[in-house]
């Protein structure tokens, strides 16, 4: 569904991603996992089209889009749920969930109504402003604006990021379900066994490369993913 | 001490007598005022940064319709419909030049500079030789001198509050101003681009990812800034006449009120043009007619000094 081929993504002189490769395929959950400044962010930059790739390539559903634009990503069937959340702040909930739906036309009443199935919390909060949630609704709603888009893949950048445990675990369920539903997704997080409770594979990166991959069990037992978060070499 | 006391008392003698006429044409000043400074305020929003040119937008506004009007109205002095049709033609041209003007402001002086990431002073300096350029160049083509614009209306009063006349033009001023504010704030609120626009506003990056072109939001930003302050400059026109520098002073104003109501506010911006057009109108009468200005400034010193956020605050990307 996804291929990335030798990707190299620059900042100025500054090279951020050397030549990195990996697929995701048709209904996997697949994570990204990393210390931090190990170019997981900048990865799904370039996935999201906020930052294109200086060469190499990208490609999704067979259709090159290595220097494709952000705002175009969504009706490509891309959706990003942002590191931070990035939830619009002087926004209500609902306009939120609007903003998700921007890049389609016609009538999205149906589909808020089952984000609020999915999520009751964001129904009760409906007119409050994106700043005044928590932490943990900001996470719900910034998954729910992505996937008012319809996306075929979702991207999740840090999902766990500042939230409490059992925010977490509820997080997690929430992508077993979209996984369920029939989306595919890619994940990047540093919460690595979290992370690799829920995914079929994972990528392990190391300073802009990526070192290893393998299956999320057998990740899961791997040293080399505890070296590579405690800094050791690989 | 009582010179000064009796100076007042007697100023608020002739107070009394003048305070509605001061009041109606102190708030038609404001709705102008407020419809140059949300041009400002938007643009902040988007973008972060005062748009300085925007007088020349303002100017170009008063220029087209004036040569519209020449054309159209003449020598010939219409009433009735016919007035109110050039009203509408005067401010369809100059918002629409206003537009055009300011959305070229934007290519040509900001967004090579918003692609190369320069430093926020690039902006400035890019304003102000934009600012300079279009008013020279219409000084230039135009003449220097002031000319009055062909009155599409006959002015006199309409009728009185408490035995005080209310012109004609105060009128027309307060219809076109508050329908066409009220339209904007409806359309930023509720329409799908015063959405985009929003979101541009607070987080422009996470506004991309929802499928926002940048670029062509902050294009029609500038597009609908420059309608609203073309449309003013005709209005302004309408009653003062035209002249390359017309745009100075108005729209430093404008700015005043924006900053005052709050910048990237909107509903502060036209809150803020109401507040300074009354004040205005007012310090004519408590002072004398040369301290108009120096009121306006007055009250930009103070509100940058004591509540730089204005009256109600920084809410970007907010509707009001």
């Amino acid at each position: 569904m996804l291929k990335v081929e030798n990707a190299i993504v620059r900042y100025g002189a500054i090279e951020a991603l050397h030549a990195i490769s990996f697929e995701v395929n048709q209904g996997e959950v697949v994570a990204l996992l990393g210390a931090n400044g190990a170019g997981k962010s900048t990865t799904l930059r370039m996935l999201s089209g906020l930052h294109s790739a200086w060469s190499g390539s990208v490609t999704f559903e067979g259709v090159d889009i290595t220097n494709e634009k952000a705002h175009d990503m969504v009706s490509r069937g891309i959706g990003l749920v942002p590191e931070g959340r990035r939830i619009f702040p002087q926004m209500t909930v609902e306009e939120n969930l609007e903003m998700g739906a921007f890049a389609r036309s016609g009538s999205f009443h149906d589909e808020i109504e089952e984000q609020y199935a999915k999520f009751p919390i964001l129904k009760e909060r409906r007119k409050q402003l994106g700043a005044n949630l928590s932490g943990g609704e900001q996470q719900m709603l910034a998954i729910s604006r992505a996937l008012m888009g319809k996306p075929r893949l979702l991207l999740l950048d840090e999902p766990s990021m500042g939230l409490a445990p059992m925010i977490i675990e509820q997080i997690f369920e929430i992508i077993g379900q979209i996984r369920e539903a029939g989306t595919t997704v890619f994940v990047v997080e540093q919460n690595a066994t979290q992370a690799l409770q829920i995914a079929d594979r994972g990528y392990v990166m190391e300073n802009g490369k990526i070192v290893f991959s393998d299956s999320a069990k057998n990740l899961l037992v791997d040293p080399r993913v505890r070296a590579v978060y405690l800094g050791e070499s690989a | 001490m009582g010179g000064f006391i009796h100076y007042f008392s007697s100023h608020f003698q002739t107070l009394g007598q003048e305070f509605w006429p001061l009041l109606v044409g102190g708030l038609a000043n404001g709705f102008l005022y407020g419809m140059v400074a949300v041009g400002y305020t938007l643009v902040y929003g988007v973008l972060r940064l005062i748009n300085f040119a925007h007088s020349e937008v303002f100017m170009a506004g008063g220029f087209a319709s004036f040569f519209v009007m020449q054309h159209l109205v003449g020598t010939s002095s219409p009433n009735g419909i016919s007035s109110v049709l050039y009203i509408l033609i005067g401010i369809l041209v100059g918002g629409l030049t206003g537009s055009l003007i300011a959305m070229a402001i934007e290519r040509v002086a900001y967004r090579p500079l918003r692609k190369r990431n320069s430093p926020k002073l690039a902006y400035l300096i890019s304003a102000i030789g934009a600012s300079y350029f279009l008013f020279n160049f219409a000084g230039k083509e135009f003449g220097r001198y002031s000319v009055s614009m062909a009155q599409p209306y006959t002015n006199h009063p309409l009728f009185t509050i408490f035995g005080a006349g209310v012109q004609m033009y105060d009128i027309i001023i307060f219809i076109a101003g508050a329908l066409m504010l009220f339209g904007l704030d409806r359309l930023v609120t509720l329409t799908k681009l015063g959405r985009s626009i929003r979101a541009v506003a607070q987080d422009a990056e996470t506004a991309s990812l929802m499928g926002v072109n940048i670029d062509r939001t902050i294009a029609l930003t500038f597009m609908i800034g420059g309608a609203l302050g073309g449309a003013a400059g005709f209005l302004y026109g309408m009653n003062v006449g035209v002249v390359y520098t017309m745009g100075f002073t108005p729209a430093l104003k404008a700015f005043t009120a924006a900053v005052l109501g709050g910048i990237g506010n909107l509903r502060g911006a036209v809150l803020g043009g109401l507040i300074l057009g009354t004040m205005e109108s007012f310090s004519v009468a408590f002072l004398a007619p040369s301290y108009i200005d120096v009121t306006a400034f007055g009250i930009l010193v103070l509100v940058l000094l004591v509540r730089p956020t204005g009256i109600m605050g920084e809410r970007l990307g907010r509707s009001a």
